[in-house]
């Protein structure tokens, strides 16, 4: 195991090591010489950079050839998603994905056509990916988001002349800021001001600052000097933590932080053209000389430097690696490797150093410091050595929480795949738990890796709608863009392949199919859609309205049937329009209930389209109590009539003709008679003559409106009642036979409080009713004799619950007896 | 507030919480203070959910009714519309942001759609060019809102009209969705059962939207062991009918809205202190919440009302008898646990007070006033002391109904049981003589015809004509309405088959107890709800069994089951009830749920019933909400 610490460095407290990732399998003639490199953060980018290289090569080419039309390219970045940013001299901004297809292109204003871009920087923030250039008139303008963009320009800075000596881009205090040095002198530039800053501690008049670099969590910031300083503090310019003298006086090539979360020491480190060397807070440094031309890239736990045969990973040795393997170490990890090697030799040395794990109760530490090392190392074999050793600890240990071994080793898979050169993504496990298992599918899936991709999520047993659905829907949005293929193999393809997958939303696919002019493709696809709502915005835009119309229906969504129906209202003539309605009559009958509230008129066409005469007539009476002139009225009542009689609606068409007499007679009377009874029912304007005296016409209307004899009794009954008429009634009892009989005379003179009138009827009522016309006018008596007479059990019951015990003792004796004898017959 | 929830077979507050969290969310989204311009018919189902005090606490400072023209003064950051997606809606709120003074301190607009947003309402504010002034437009789904332990209830009145009358699946859909909030705080439900054309309808969207949403199925055990959709429009009769439980009695007298009656205050007067009698009458109606959070009202609500004033008096001796306790608490101890029930019983005691006068208004109403009595029952009321005499004033008045609401009560038993349904009902006829109130005619008539599977043209024409010459030639198009729900319609060729359904059914109990019921018939006093006869059925033996009746009736019946994921498969305990969801489309009324309360309670019933609706309803409020008056100019 000694050679582990082979390369391991010393600085101050910490040791530093160099690992080498991959050997690069580019074929460059001039390795990295006069080439533009990028490459993007979170170990994707050296990857990147194999794939890159392949694009850069391809865009050489492209230079190469001339066919590079726009200006030359000044800088090259990585999205966070993976594209390609290259940023043309006359500030235009072209993206091209992963495999060098053209994506699209922005550029950073008008102004800097003519000024050209001289410096540009592509960073990132929780915004996203940004980009900063600065001008050939020395004015900066910053993209905080390139897909969400708004260019800002940042105000002058006093004495600028050209391109600063250095910059850099800030985000701080959520607001993006450039940073940047004009030899001596350092100034802070946001939205709004420049201000000129010191960093403590510097002493700036003799020299300039040549070269500066912010860490990865614009945390820190480190500044070169002209003569050879390097001073480190805090982006914020408030603490120094430390200066160096580096002793080399040529400005460095490139300069990057290399620090770990829980670093022990900050440090940078600085490239040359053939020196690398990595400066901390004390005063040594560690040297490096580098063969050839390479690139560093700034990591959240490290420093990637890409050369032209090489990658290597340069970082801080973590703490748990450092004592597990630093030389000599007795700390309870470097113990239970011990033991553990022993063990697998058979010695019983194995059970002497358990047992001094064991003495100092640190066992549970000792597998701990295990477990996290591994996740620390490269080399698969001393990730297993590291993990046996952890599980041979765990054995001696009871109540040891599994998890922690158990993810370690399920992450360390994921890991080591991804590594593997053909994969080619040199991710640390800090990185890895840094971005989420979310973004390395993503990151697999945009370099079309959609086999390990869902390995990796089947492994992990990520949720199905968020893991293997999501890769395979970019599967197959990648899959319908493929030319060659004809539609039903894709289509066929598609569905084969997603099946039922859980949450998959083929209308995305489809939409993609459509965005590449794939319309016939598009729609097959959204028939897999499950649900239709999704399917009704693309079949709209893809102008298939007929069958939006039908999936909307399908969906139950009255409001996605509502949407299409007001689309189609207005892209189509309106017989097109009602044709396409009468079809479906869901659609219909919701359009029916629009129109109702908003569009009267178009209700009326629609039902004459389909010829519905019953609603026709309904729609005229409707209409005719909105009108206040009679003649109108009368009008649309007759249309109405018409109407019901084509619907063969007989009573409707009669009794629509009746309210127009009514309504005639009415008119009439009023003007002849000074009377308000237009509008009034048939009964009410009887009951408003009657009570007016207005016998005569009254009558004329009860025989020509064939009123029952039973209700114009009673109506002329109540009239006469309330007008205290009781001769006029006493006549209109005698003039024939009550077809109500007479207990309603009854009780309407009782109602209005005239028992005197009310005792003339009582005779006259039937044998049935007595009983209750006794009762209605309280005369307890009469209803007891009378209830007695029927022998009614339940009559007698009736009249007893009225009386009282204390004052019609004597009727109620009389009545239990009667009730007695009726009960036993 | 909300306890009661919880103490059902299945824990209703769950969703309520759930409602409540969401509401919370929405108004934390909008910082700073705020005022709610509220489409008026929301505030009654909300109030279901959240009181003002939820809202005040989460920087709600007015609350307005939307209107018209431009907004109240308010001196708030936020204004946030709570509207249902309808455009006359979106019309009014573009006027309001419209007229805002631009010039005063800028507010920002939201807007909550209920119980989903909508692109055409969407739409029209982008046409009335008011849409980029809104921050936020969300929605609140709110589809089943927790009424009662048992009991959810869409509150949406225009459910049956839509549906049946104007083809407008609208309330369909939502219903499917809630359905499925359901599912996912209580899990997938095992088994659908439903008939009737909407019914196979919702379960269609239910489970075209468990297609959607695969892969985010949630892993909790069913609550729900079945479902079973039912149409209103299978069971017409129902409603048309007089509820006759105590619930369903105060329902059919003074309505019950959002949980809520409105009771003449003349009988509540007394109550607050005895000494102060007769000097201030409230003027204002009250106000009582009904639901179980109540003790004595969760025990009486479903009992027939006949049994209501033994049951009160009972109750009225126990608290005496609990008051009267004091006398013998002798040690410290005693005195001490005495007064520790004291607020309860104080509870007890107002309740019963407050219940005794509900029950007195409505016996004014369905029975015979006797003053004197009625006199003597009020000093028991007040004083609690003399009970018997109470009892001895229902002994006498349970016999009298008055004879207006018995004569009825008699012709829509008679209609029920079928006796001369084909001919002109000479009751109905003085009815419309005497102009009682149309609504009364209507559910008799539409009795009829629905007893009689139609009624001959002649009769019917002559029912329509002298309802026409009554109340006017308008109601015309109600009728129209009432004929296109096959509420009222002619007797076509075929027979009449509901007297086979009646009696396969067992529609009609002669024999039905009001006092200690054995049959859910006592809910009606003889009649059986059709509606629930087929749930009962459904339990048991199977609707196998009545086939030929289902058929009969209107729309398809169909079972459908929904595949659980591994490991939810509920293993049942011995002797454990089964949970049925019933959900009635189109309402349900007071009786038929204490119906379904009472199978739950039956004890060899093997299964318990929670309920759901899209809005209660009583006959008067149904046939309401299907008249169509035009407007005058």
């Amino acid at each position: 195991m000694a050679f582990i610490t082979a390369n391991w460095n010393p600085l101050g407290e910490a040791f530093y090591r160099k690992i080498e990732l991959y050997e690069m399998g580019w074929s460059l003639r001039d390795g990295l010489k006069e080439c533009l490199v990028a490459a993007a953060p979170y170990g994707g980018p050296i990857e990147n950079h194999l794939h890159n290289l392949k694009k850069l090569t391809l865009l050489q080419n492209i230079y190469n050839l001339q066919r590079w039309k726009s200006g030359p390219v000044r800088q090259l970045g990585w999205t966070v998603c993976d594209d390609l940013l290259c940023i043309q001299e006359d500030g235009t901004v072209l993206i091209y994905d992963l495999f060098g297809a053209f994506k699209r292109h922005f550029s950073m204003g008008n102004e800097v056509v003519q000024n050209q871009v001289l410096e540009a920087k592509v960073f990132h923030s929780p915004y996203g990916t940004g980009v900063a250039i600065v001008t050939g008139a020395s004015r900066f303008t910053l993209a905080t988001n390139i897909d969400d963009l708004k260019l800002r320009r940042l105000p002058e800075v006093p004495g600028l002349q050209g391109a600063p000596s250095c910059w850099a881009v800030l985000t701080q205090d959520r607001q993006t800021k450039v940073l940047l040095a004009n030899r001596a002198d350092l100034y802070i530039l946001d939205n709004t001001s420049c201000t000129p800053v010191t960093p403590p501690g510097l002493s700036l008049q003799s020299c300039s600052i040549v070269n500066m670099a912010v860490s990865f969590s614009y945390k820190y910031l480190a500044l070169f000097t002209d003569s050879g300083h390097l001073w480190m503090g805090s982006a914020n310019l408030k603490d120094k933590l430390s200066e160096v003298d580096t002793k080399v006086r040529t400005p460095p090539k490139q300069m990057v932080w290399c620090r770990r979360p829980k670093s022990q020491q900050p440090s940078v480190v600085i490239m040359w053209d053939r020196l690398l060397l990595v400066a901390g807070e004390c005063t040594d440094t560690i040297q490096y000389t580098l063969d050839e031309e390479s690139v560093c890239v700034a990591e959240l736990d490290g420093v990637r430097i890409v050369g032209g045969s090489r990658h290597e990973l340069l970082q801080e040795v973590p703490s748990a690696c450092q004592d597990i393997f630093k030389i000599a170490s007795m700390a309870p990890g470097a113990l239970l490797l011990e033991a553990h090697k022993e063990y697998e030799k058979s010695s019983q040395k194995a059970d002497e150093y358990l047992r001094e794990i064991k003495e100092q109760s640190v066992l549970g530490e000792a597998v701990r410091q295990c477990v996290e090392a591994a996740g620390y190392e490269h080399e698969p074999e001393t990730q297993k050595t590291l993990l046996r050793a952890a599980s041979f600890g765990k054995c001696f240990l009871s109540n040891y929480p599994p998890e922690p071994f158990v993810s370690m080793c399920r992450d360390l898979k994921v890991l080591n795949s991804v590594r593997e050169y053909t994969v080619g993504i040199p991710l640390t496990h800090t990185q890895y738990k840094q971005m989420t298992v979310q973004v390395l599918i993503d990151r697999l899936v945009y370099r079309k890796l959609y086999p390990l991709a869902i390995e990796i999520c089947r492994y992990l047993k990520t949720p199905e709608y968020q893991g293997v659905s999501r890769v395979l829907k970019h599967w197959a949005c990648c899959k319908v863009q493929q030319k060659e293929e004809p539609d039903e193999s894709i289509a066929h393809a598609v569905s084969v392949k997603l099946g039922e997958a859980a949450g998959i939303s083929y209308s995305e696919i489809a939409a993609r199919a459509y965005e590449c002019g794939r319309t016939e493709l598009a729609i097959k696809l959204l028939e897999f859609e499950p649900r239709s709502g999704e399917q009704v915005p693309l079949l709209l835009k893809m102008k298939r309205s007929q069958l939006a119309l039908s999936k909307a229906i399908e969906s139950g969504d009255t409001d996605l049937v509502y949407t299409v129906v007001t689309y189609l209202k207005n892209e189509m003539n309106r017989g097109d329009f009602f044709m396409t309605l009468r079809n479906q009559p869901v659609a219909l009958s919701l359009y029916r209930q629009f129109c109702k509230h908003q569009e009267q008129d178009t209700l009326k066409d629609l039902f004459n389209q389909d010829d519905d005469h019953q609603e026709l007539g309904n729609f005229y009476v409707k209409a005719s109590y909105k009108e206040k002139k009679l003649e109108a009225r009368l009008s649309l009542l007759q249309s109405a009539v018409d109407e019901y009689n084509k619907a063969k609606n007989e009573f409707a068409a009669k009794a629509t003709e009746e309210e127009m007499k009514l309504l005639r007679f009415q008119r009439r009377l009023d003007e002849e008679m000074g009377e308000a009874l237009l509008g009034l029912s048939l009964q009410e304007t009887l009951h408003a003559l009657l009570t007016s005296n207005f016998h005569k016409q009254a009558e004329q209307l009860y025989r020509d409106f064939r009123v029952p004899d039973k209700r114009y009794w009673w109506l002329k009954l109540t009239a006469l009642a309330e007008k205290d008429d009781w001769e006029e009634m006493e006549k209109f009892a005698k003039s024939k036979k009550s077809p109500i009989g007479y207990l309603p005379f009854v009780e309407v003179c009782v109602k209005q409080h005239n028992k005197y009138e009310a005792k003339k009827y009582v005779s006259k009522v039937t044998p049935e009713q007595k009983v209750k016309a006794h009762l209605a006018i309280g005369d307890l008596e009469g209803a007891a004799e009378a209830a007695i007479e029927r022998r009614s059990e339940g009559e007698i019951s009736t009249v007893l619950s009225r009386c009282s015990p204390t004052t019609d003792r004597a009727l109620l004796e009389r009545l239990n007896r009667a009730r007695s004898t009726a009960a036993k017959k | 507030m909300s306890a009661h929830l919880s103490y059902g077979r299945v824990n209703l507050n769950i969703l309520r919480e759930a409602a409540r969290k969401e509401l919370r969310e929405f108004l934390d989204k909008c910082a700073g203070s705020k005022a709610i311009v509220w489409d008026e018919y929301l505030t009654g189902p909300f109030g279901l959910i959240a009181q003002y005090s939820l809202l005040k606490e989460h920087e709600v400072e007015k609350m307005f009714t939307l209107k018209g023209g431009r907004l109240p003064a308010a001196d708030v950051k936020n204004i946030i519309f709570f509207v249902r997606p309808r455009l006359e809606l979106m019309d009014i709120i573009a006027e309001n942001v419209i007229s805002e003074d631009k010039m005063h301190s800028p507010r920002d607009f939201h807007i909550l759609f209920v119980p989903r947003r909508s692109m055409l309402c969407e739409q029209r504010l982008k046409e009335q060019g008011v849409l980029g002034s809104f921050i936020n437009i969300d929605e609140y789904i709110l589809d089943l809102i927790p009424y009662d332990g048992d009991l959810l209830s869409m509150e949406s009145e225009g459910a049956f009209r839509e549906c049946y009358l104007e083809s407008d699946q609208t309330s369909l859909y939502h219903t499917a969705k809630g359905l499925m909030t359901l599912q996912a705080l209580y899990g997938t439900i095992p088994q659908i059962f439903g008939k009737g054309e909407c019914a196979r309808h919702v379960a269609n969207m239910m489970l075209r939207m468990k297609r959607e949403f695969a892969g985010s199925q949630t892993q909790i055990l069913p609550v729900f062991d079945s479902l079973l959709l039912l149409d209103r429009n299978i069971d017409l009769l129902t409603p048309l009918a007089t509820q006759l439980t105590y619930e369903g009695l105060i329902d059919e007298v003074y309505g019950i809205t959002n949980g809520y009656a409105k009771l003449p205050p003349e009988k509540f007067a007394a109550q607050k202190k005895q000494g102060e009698v007769g000097k201030d009458l409230p003027t204002e109606p009250k106000k009582m919440q009904l639901n179980s959070a109540e003790e004595l009202y969760a025990e009486i609500r479903d009992k027939n009302f006949n049994a209501i004033g033994a049951a009160l008096s009972k109750k009225a001796k126990i608290i005496s008898a609990a008051f009267e306790e004091r006398h013998n608490a002798k040690t410290v101890g005693e005195i001490k646990q005495f007064v520790s029930q004291l607020p309860h019983m104080q509870a007890a005691r107002s309740s019963l007070a407050n219940h005794t006068s509900i029950a007195e208004l409505i016996k004014d109403i369905t029975s015979e006033k006797n003053s004197l009595y009625s006199f003597s029952f009020h000093v028991q009321l007040t004083t609690l002391h003399s009970s018997f005499i109470y009892l001895f004033y229902l002994y006498l008045t349970r016999q009298v109904t008055s004879e207006a609401f018995f004569d009825n009560l008699t012709v829509e038993q008679e209609f029920m049981t079928g006796v001369d349904t084909d001919k002109v009902n000479t009751y109905i006829e003085d009815c419309i003589a005497q102009k009682d109130p149309l609504i009364k005619i209507l559910r008799l008539v539409c009795m009829q015809s629905v007893c009689n599977n139609g009624l001959k043209q002649k009769i019917l024409d002559y029912y329509k004509r002298e309802i026409l010459q009554t109340y006017g030639y308008e109601h015309m198009l109600t009728l129209n309405n009432l004929e296109k729900t096959g509420l009222l319609k002619p007797q076509t060729s075929t027979r009449n088959n509901y007297p086979t359904i009646r009696k396969t059914l067992k529609l009609w109990m002669e024999d039905a107890n009001e006092q200690n019921p054995n049959d859910i018939s006592y809910v009606y006093s003889g009649y059986a709800p059709l509606s629930i006869r087929l749930t009962q059925v459904l339990a048991r033996p199977g609707w196998r069994s009545i086939e030929e009746v289902l058929k009969m009736l209107p729309g398809p019946h169909f079972e459908e089951r929904q595949q659980l994921p591994a490991g939810l498969h509920k293993k049942r305990q011995q002797g454990e009830n089964r949970t049925t969801l019933v959900f009635f489309l189109g309402g349900v009324t007071y009786a038929e749920v204490a119906a379904l309360r009472f199978l739950s309670q039956m004890e060899d019933g093997g299964t318990e019933y929670i309920i759901a609706t899209t809005k209660l309803i009583n006959g008067t409020s149904w046939i309401k909400s299907l008249m169509d008056r035009p407007e005058a100019p």
